[in-house]
């Protein structure tokens, strides 16, 4: 039968523990962040590889096409930009009008915040977090905290910089709280992530709120982290339970999660000092279980 | 006489690095669910093919820098490629001296073990599987596993490593 080697044994033992010792200080606190640089540094020329082959692959598709397809889509393109324009040529006006009304109210002006483009690296994570590898780290001056979005709306935000990468948390986690509010009435509240990547919950919604389905949710700027007024889902879903105190408001997120390839970092500094707290805390994660 | 040479540690090494390449590339649909731990079939062979070179501390060395490729807690993967590590090591005589298609009885086990401690490790700071698709990599393991013991012990003996 099993030959047990005791020394083994021990060796296991030792190992063991040694494992339980830095998933708690790698858990609780963050002084293991300097071992996990330089470990993700040496691990990124194996993520570039194995990102090789799709890349590839997209930059054959990107570069084997025919010409009249080019000119379709050029022609397509050039037609969106016009359309495009006109609309931008109002937004002007009203960006002008905005900015005037607000210095009137004497509140402070919503600059433009600039952007970094980033790419998400195709690498497979533990399927119950909503975490995602960007190809953009500290070399870049990604932050912690850093929202993401796309051009459809609120992807998460950064919780994790390494020198080359970063890590993001999707609003769809189950342990993400995003601060929002109902465009249509203004009322504030929290969005939580389910862990599904169409669902975001509303749960802190009287019953007798005036919330329907097709509302659209936008960030509301609480909380410091995001810039207030990107779009962010649209309710899906709405049920008014007699027996509970809160409806239950299910809302679908109008980036698509689970599809994106390339994000967007908004640099959102100016609003607060950057606190020493860990990203997580910030907005209203519920706490760690012991 | 015939002194096993040390040799053959970048060959071992060469392996794992093959492995971490092919977790790390996505399969379409719903094979995904399906994706082997590559990284851990190729830590049991060689613990089986070079227990006295290949065990506990190695299988936690990788595991840690599994954590780090996946984002997960620094110390997840390498407790429970540790853990199969051990096992292995106490196993490997009575595993390795049977055809490959029976390995995987054992093999199952080890990677069912696996997956158990890393994601019950997950439970515990709040991230608890969903439903049981998180088995589904011990599956598709052992229906590779054959395939990878064959190319391996051939790799092995084209290069001699002992």
């Amino acid at each position: 039968m099993f030959t047990v080697n005791p020394t083994a044994t021990l060796r296991l033992g030792l190992w063991v523990i040694l494992s339980i010792a830095i998933m708690t200080v790698d858990h609780r606190y963050r002084y293991l962040d300097g071992v996990r640089d330089v470990l993700s540094t040496a691990i990124y020329p194996l993520q570039y590889l194995a990102r090789l082959p799709n890349d590839v692959r997209t930059w054959l598709a990107k570069n084997l096409v025919g010409r009249d397809v080019l000119l379709e889509e050029n022609a397509r393109l050039h037609e969106k930009q016009i359309f495009l324009n006109a609309q931008l040529q109002k937004l002007i006006t009203l960006e002008a009008e905005n900015r005037r009304l607000r210095s009137l109210l004497e509140s402070a002006v919503n600059t433009p915040e600039p952007v970094l483009l980033a790419e998400l690296l195709a690498v497979d994570f533990d399927p119950y977090r909503h975490h995602i590898l960007l190809n953009r780290g500290r070399r870049h001056s990604v932050y912690e905290g850093e929202p993401v979005l796309d051009q459809h709306g609120i992807v998460g935000q950064i919780i994790r910089v390494d020198p080359f990468t970063s890590t993001a948390i999707l609003i769809t986690d189950p342990n993400h709280a995003l601060p929002i509010q109902i465009d249509r009435t203004g009322v504030r509240t929290l969005a939580l992530g389910t862990g599904n990547f169409q669902e975001l919950e509303l749960p802190h919604i009287p019953n007798n709120e005036d919330v329907k389905v097709g509302d659209l949710l936008v960030t509301s700027g609480l909380g410091g982290r995001f810039p207030r007024g990107y779009p962010v889902a649209k309710v899906v879903k709405v049920e008014f339970d007699p027996g509970s105190p809160f409806a239950h408001i299910v809302a679908r997120p109008l980036a698509a999660l689970d599809r994106i390839r390339e994000v967007m970092l908004l640099e959102n500094k100016t609003d607060m000092p950057k606190s020493s707290a860990p990203a997580m805390v910030e907005p209203s994660t519920p706490p760690h279980s012991p | 006489m015939n002194v096993p040479r040390p040799g053959g540690g970048e060959i071992v090494a060469l392996s794992f690095l093959l492995a971490f390449l092919l977790s790390a590339i996505p399969l379409p649909g719903w094979l995904d669910h399906f994706q082997p731990d590559w990284v851990v079939m190729v830590l049991i062979y060689w613990c089986m093919a070079l227990p006295h070179r290949i065990g506990i501390g190695v299988g936690w060395l990788v595991g840690l820098l599994l954590d780090v490729a996946r984002g997960a807690l620094l110390g997840q993967h390498a407790l429970a490629l540790a853990v199969v590590a051990y096992l292995t090591l106490q196993a490997y005589r009575r595993i390795r001296v049977v055809p490959p298609w029976q390995q995987t009885f054992s093999i199952l086990i080890f990677l069912l073990i696996k997956q158990f401690l890393v994601f019950w490790i997950s439970g515990v700071i709040g991230y608890p599987p969903r439903d049981w698709w998180y088995l589904a990599p011990a599956l598709g393991g052992i229906a590779m596993w054959p395939l990878l013991f064959v190319i391996l012990r051939d790799t092995r003996r084209y290069f001699q490593i002992s």
